[in-house]
């Protein structure tokens, strides 16, 4: 068995599982030995900053929100645009304004399928 | 078993030096008391002052606050308890790590304080849970804070280990649980607890 090409690696193996669980076991006895533990219903219970906790932790959100979340991106993006060409408005060409012009009517348009589509009714 | 004090000071002057396993524990758990971080009302601000360079709570080695009470072992109720409060205050208490302590800090947390007429106000932390030291003050400076802090170290110095006196991890008769109150339709239910408090008689 010794002479196996692997037996060094079992060793190696078994070092690593014995360096990794020595500790653990070591600090479980302790604690048994030393720790004073005085256990009770309510110390056991979920810790909540005081409060009782309640319900389930595994919530549930409506896929739906992500509209919510494209028209925020809407207005978000359109003002993001429309700083920089308020402050070069006076510079710039006819162009440029009529490319504008059309960025915003795209978003216009969104918010228009948004509106047609009843997202901004909250139900 | 103590040794004799003058004896001790003889041997020390001899370069010998002596204690017990008691004196070593307890020198251990004075010197390490890990304070729940938590504020109540104003008293916390001075309570943050004692923790901070000009004070400097770190010199009796309890300048970590901890948040969570698994890790704690000390609270310091830092103000007004209100009946709205006392319950997560008791259950926090409860959920903390023995062996634990209490100050009471301020006139509110004693009585009520100021507040002691009001509807709201909890008369005094005391009537739910064990406390070990009151400051009073309002708020208390955070000088005050500090000769609370030297006071509980005092104290846990000199209980000893076994027999009458001894700290509550190693009694196992001790009292682990304390009822958390709950909120009935006038005042908190129960009003007090009665392991650790007695309600006064009045005398007229």
């Amino acid at each position: 068995m010794a002479s196996s090409p692997y037996f060094s690696l079992a060793v190696l193996f078994v070092a690593a599982l014995g360096f990794g669980l020595a500790p653990l076991g070591l600090a479980r006895l302790w604690g048994r030995l030393l720790s004073p533990a005085k256990p009770n219903a309510i110390k056991n219970d979920i810790y909540e900053c005081g409060l009782e906790s309640r319900g389930d932790a595994w919530v549930q959100f409506r896929s739906a929100y992500y509209l919510y979340a494209i028209i925020f991106l809407i207005f978000d993006v359109e003002a993001v645009f429309l700083l920089p060409f308020a402050v070069a408005f006076s510079g710039l060409g006819a162009a440029a304004c009529g490319a504008m012009l059309i960025f915003v009517l795209l978003l216009v348009e969104g918010l228009a399928w948004a509106w047609a589509k009843g997202v901004l009714t909250w139900a | 078993m103590a040794v004799d004090e003058n004896l001790k000071i003889e041997l020390g002057k001899q370069g010998v030096f002596v204690t017990t396993v008691e004196e070593l524990y307890n020198w251990g758990r004075r010197s390490s008391i890990w304070p729940m971080q938590f504020g109540l009302a104003c008293c916390a601000i001075e309570m943050i002052a004692t923790t901070m360079a000009r004070y400097d709570l770190a010199r009796f080695g309890a300048e970590v606050f901890r948040p969570s009470p698994r890790q704690a072992d000390m609270m310091i109720i830092s103000g007004t308890v209100t009946k709205k409060m006392a319950p997560q205050v008791v259950r926090l208490y409860n959920q903390m790590a023995e062996p634990k302590y209490v100050i009471a800090m301020g006139a509110c947390a004693i009585s009520g304080g100021p507040f002691k007429q009001g509807y709201n106000v909890l008369k005094g932390i005391d009537r739910y849970i064990p406390v070990d030291v009151h400051i009073p003050g309002c708020p208390p400076r955070p000088e005050a804070l500090l000769q609370a802090f030297m006071t509980l170290q005092k104290k846990i110095d000199a209980q000893p280990l076994t027999g009458e006196g001894r700290p509550r991890h190693l009694d196992a008769e001790a009292q682990g649980e304390f009822p958390v109150p709950v909120e009935g339709e006038h005042d908190l239910e129960p009003a007090s607890n009665k392991g650790v408090w007695t309600v006064p008689v009045v005398i007229r």
